[in-house]
């Protein structure tokens, strides 16, 4: 099926799984990004259950925070 | 490595140091995005979000924001380069909290200090397994 991976088509297996787009696009520190599914955030606790479907657009953003 | 160039509108420096100010006690935050011709990341656009913990000695982006602006760079065709914050009472260098929290080795991490409040200095740095390297910035 295919999927839109920040903004960029991409073919993936029927039913796969936010943790397994994650091991698949090589995320950097996976632990610490954000995955929002058709603009609605995916809780971190879901990722390994939650599957994608046809036409799904995903976004991997990195929480970003400091102090001084 | 080789060391990144960035460059940054001084427009743009202008109105990240008012917003900066504005926010006064807390620390301002956002993104940072725009074209790389040459091998040098040229800023086209600063983001203004909001801290969402509202603190003079934190900051975190609002994710949602975050979103709005990843997709804006899309449509306007630029690259995400980064994020910024101000330091109202330190210098233009990262914390050991922003050092941890730099999990994105590919970005800059750009750092405006108000410490010297009529002197703004900003600074841009690649942070990547909690080592900090200052890169060439050019305010032009």
């Amino acid at each position: 099926m295919k999927i839109i991976v920040a903004g960029v088509e991409k073919e993936v297996k029927d039913g796969i799984t936010i943790a397994e787009l994650i091991r698949q696009e090589n995320v950097e520190t996976p632990e610490y990004v954000t995955v929002s599914v058709n603009d609605e955030f995916a809780k971190s606790e879901n990722f390994q259950t939650q599957t994608l479907s046809e036409g799904d657009r995903i976004e991997f953003l990195y929480f970003m925070g400091g102090g001084q | 490595m080789e060391i990144t160039m960035i460059t940054l509108k001084k427009s743009d420096f202008g109105e990240m140091v008012a917003h900066a100010r504005k926010h006064l006690p807390e620390e301002a935050c956002g993104l940072v995005a725009g074209v790389t011709e040459d091998g040098v990341k040229k800023i086209q656009k600063v983001y203004y979000l909001t801290n969402t913990d509202h603190s003079s000695e934190h900051f975190s982006l609002d994710p949602r924001e975050q979103l709005d602006a990843v997709r804006d760079m899309r449509a306007n065709g630029y690259e995400p380069f980064g994020n910024w914050h101000s330091h109202p009472e330190s210098p233009s260098r990262p914390s050991e909290e922003d050092k941890r929290l730099a999990y994105d080795s590919s970005a800059s991490y750009l750092i405006l200090s108000l410490m010297e409040p009529e002197h703004p200095v900003l600074n841009s740095f690649h942070i990547e397994g909690g080592v900090s390297e200052k890169e060439e910035l050019a305010i032009q």
